[in-house]
C-alpha cells in the first residue's frame, strides 16, 4: 500500500511540474537578459534583471492595453449582473407564463460559439458606426455571459427558504425591494463567483476583441499580446515580461478567490 | 391577479430578453439571412445558395473542416489523463487541496499567454528541443512552429495541456459527490485500487464524463481560434497547416471583407453546434431520469 501511494504521489508531481513549467518558463526568462537567454534557455537566470517590467510598464502600451482590457470586463460584468438578477429573480420567484421556456432557452445559449454571431454584428456595427466603441463590445460580452448568468442566478434564488419571502411580503415590501434587502445581500458568495467567472472570460477573450475594437487607442491585453509578440519577436526575454504582468492580475484573483473560481466554472457544468 | 401583478414578473425579464434577442436572436436571423445574400459592406441582392456552393467548392474550407475535426483526436486522451489525475486526487493524498489548486493553473491563464509562452518553447532553437538534444532524442527535436506537418500537433499539444485541468476539476467535483459507502465495501473486499476505479467509481461517473466529451466537441469544433490565432503568428500557419473554420470565418469577414461567405459558413458551423446543444440536453435529461 506504502509503494502505491509513492507512485500515486509521483503521478500527481509529475502532472504538477507539468502544469507549472510554461508558467516557470515564462518568469525565469523574463529576469533574464537578453545575452543571458541566448547561451542559457533553461537554467536559472544569471542575474536577475528587472528592465524588461520597465520596459513593458513604461515604453509600451501595455498599461493602456489592461485598462482597455478592465473597463470592457467591469462594463460587461455590471450590465450582466443588473439584468441577470432581475430576470433570474422573476424566474425562480414568481408564476408566469412562458417561465420554463426562457430559462431553457437562455440556458441552452450558454453552448452557442461566441464565433457564428460576429458576423452580423460586425455588419451592423460597422453601418452603425459602432466598431472600435466600447459601449459595443461591452453589449456583445454582456450578452455572452449573460446565459451563464443567469442560470447560475436562478440555481441560488431557488435554493433560499420560502419563509424569507413570505416574511419579507408580510412587512410589505415589494417585490424590488426584496430583491435588493433580502436577496442580494443573502447571494454574495453566488454573486462574488459570477463576477470572477464572467470577469475572466471577457478579459481573456480574443475573437470578440480583434474583430470589435481594431483602433490601436481600444485595443485590449489579449489583442495586444499578440502585436507585441510580432513586435518583440527576437527579444525573447522582453516578450515574457509582457506575458508575466498580463498574466498576473488573473493569477493574483485566482489564488486570493480560488474557491470561487473553481466553484464558478463547475456551477455552468454540474448541476 | 390585477393586471400590474401579472405584468411585473415580465418587467423583470424584459431586460434579459432585449439582451439576449439582439446579441443571440438578431445575429442568429441576419446570419441565416445573409448567406444567401452577396452583401457588399452592409447589403447586397439574394443570390440563393450561391454563397453555399462557393464555400463547399473550396478546398481550403475542407482543410480547414479537417484540422478542426482531426483536434477531436485530443479528446480521448484529454478524458484519460483527467481520469487518472482526478481518481488519484479523489485519493485525498497528503497535499492533494495544493495540487488541485496548481493543477488547474493552465485553465486560468488566457489562451492568447500560453500560447505566446508555449510558441516560444517549442521554437526549433527553443529550450524544449535544447532538452530533447540534451538527451540524445536528436529525432525528436523537430521544427514544433515552423513546418506545416508538426503545427498542428503542437497546436493540439497545447489544447490537451490546458483544457484536460477542467476535465480533471469536473471529474473531481463529480467524485467527491458520490456516496463513499460504496467504495469503502469494494475497498473492504480487498479491490485493488484498479478495481476499485474501474468497477465502483468511473460507472458513476459516465454523466460528468459524457457532458465532458461533448463540451469539449463543441471547444474543438469552434473555440480554437485563441490558439491558431497566436501560435500561427496572426494568420494560422505556417501556410494554411493550421486554418480551422473560425479562422476561415474571421478572414472572410475582416480580411477579404465578404460577409456572405463568412455567414454561409457561420450557418453551418451553427446548425452542428445545434446539433450538439440538442445531444447535450438530451443526455442531462437521461442523467435527471436516471437519478430519480
Amino acid at each position: 500500500m506504502r509503494a502505491g501511494d509513492a507512485v500515486k504521489q509521483s503521478v500527481l508531481i509529475l502532472a504538477c511540474v507539468m502544469a507549472l513549467i510554461p508558467t516557470a518558463f515564462m518568469l525565469l526568462t523574463a529576469l533574464k537578459s537578453q545575452d543571458d537567454f541566448a547561451v542559457n534557455k533553461t537554467g536559472l537566470p544569471q542575474a536577475f534583471v528587472l528592465d524588461h517590467f520597465r520596459s513593458v510598464l513604461f515604453d509600451s502600451p501595455f498599461v493602456l492595453w489592461m485598462v482597455n482590457s478592465a473597463v470592457l470586463a467591469a462594463g460587461a460584468v455590471a450590465l450582466s449582473t443588473v439584468v441577470a438578477c432581475l430576470a433570474a429573480y422573476a424566474i425562480a420567484r414568481m408564476q408566469f407564463a412562458g417561465r420554463d421556456l426562457i430559462f431553457t432557452l437562455s440556458t441552452s445559449l450558454m453552448a452557442v460559439p461566441p464565433v457564428v454571431l460576429i458576423v452580423p454584428l460586425f455588419v451592423l456595427y460597422t453601418r452603425l458606426g459602432l466598431i472600435s466603441t466600447f459601449g459595443g463590445a461591452i453589449v456583445i460580452y454582456a450578452g455572452l455571459i449573460t446565459p451563464f448568468s443567469v442560470y447560475l442566478l436562478t440555481t441560488f434564488f431557488r435554493t433560499l427558504p420560502q419563509e424569507l419571502f413570505d416574511a419579507a411580503r408580510l412587512d410589505g415590501a415589494k417585490d424590488f425591494r426584496i430583491l435588493r434587502h433580502v436577496v442580494l445581500p443573502l447571494s454574495l458568495p453566488a454573486l462574488l463567483t459570477l463576477v470572477v467567472v464572467n470577469a475572466l472570460f471577457v478579459w481573456n477573450d480574443l475573437l470578440i476583441a480583434v474583430i470589435f475594437l481594431q483602433d490601436d487607442a481600444k485595443r485590449t491585453l489579449m489583442a495586444g499580446i499578440s502585436v507585441f509578440q510580432g513586435r518583440y519577436n527576437n527579444q525573447i526575454p522582453l516578450t515574457m515580461a509582457g506575458m508575466v504582468v498580463a498574466s498576473a492580475p488573473m493569477l493574483i484573483l485566482y489564488i486570493s478567490f480560488q474557491r470561487y473560481f473553481i466553484r464558478g466554472l463547475m456551477a455552468g457544468a454540474v448541476k | 391577479m390585477t393586471l400590474p401583478q401579472r405584468i411585473t414578473p415580465y418587467l423583470y425579464v424584459a431586460p434579459l430578453i432585449g439582451l439576449l434577442a439582439f446579441v443571440f436572436g438578431y445575429s442568429i436571423v441576419s446570419m441565416v439571412e445573409f448567406s444567401f445574400k452577396m452583401v457588399r459592406g452592409i447589403d447586397g441582392p439574394w443570390i440563393g445558395l450561391r454563397n453555399y456552393r462557393l464555400v463547399l467548392g473550396q478546398p481550403l474550407f475542407w482543410e480547414s473542416v479537417g484540422h478542426n475535426l482531426l483536434l477531436l483526436l485530443a479528446i480521448p486522451v484529454m478524458v484519460a489523463i483527467a481520469l487518472v489525475i482526478s481518481l488519484l486526487l479523489y485519493e485525498r493524498l497528503r497535499g492533494w487541496k495544493l495540487v488541485r489548486t496548481v493543477i488547474f493553473i493552465p485553465y486560468i491563464l488566457a489562451i492568447p499567454i500560453v500560447a505566446v509562452v508555449l510558441k516560444q518553447m517549442f521554437q526549433f532553437s527553443g529550450p524544449v528541443n535544447e532538452v530533447l538534444r540534451w538527451l540524445s532524442l536528436d529525432f525528436m527535436a523537430l521544427d514544433w512552429i515552423g513546418s506545416g506537418d508538426v503545427a498542428l500537433w503542437t497546436v493540439m499539444a497545447l489544447i490537451i495541456w490546458r483544457e484536460s485541468a477542467l476535465g480533471i476539476i469536473l471529474f473531481l467535483s463529480r467524485l467527491l459527490s458520490l456516496d463513499e459507502a460504496l467504495t469503502e465495501v469494494a475497498r473492504l473486499d480487498g479491490a485493488n485500487w484498479w478495481k476499485r476505479a474501474w468497477y465502483v467509481l468511473i460507472p458513476q461517473m459516465r454523466g460528468v464524463i459524457e457532458f465532458y466529451v461533448v463540451i469539449s466537441i463543441i471547444t474543438m469544433l469552434s473555440a480554437v481560434f485563441a490558439y491558431v490565432y497566436i501560435m500561427g503568428g496572426g494568420r494560422g500557419g505556417p501556410g494554411t497547416s493550421t486554418m480551422v473554420v473560425e479562422l476561415y470565418i474571421y478572414n472572410a469577414l475582416v480580411r477579404t471583407s465578404l460577409p456572405g461567405i463568412a455567414a454561409a459558413v457561420s450557418v453551418m458551423l451553427f446548425a452542428v453546434s445545434l446539433l450538439l446543444i440538442w445531444v447535450l440536453f438530451a443526455l442531462r435529461r437521461r442523467t435527471d431520469d436516471a437519478g430519480t
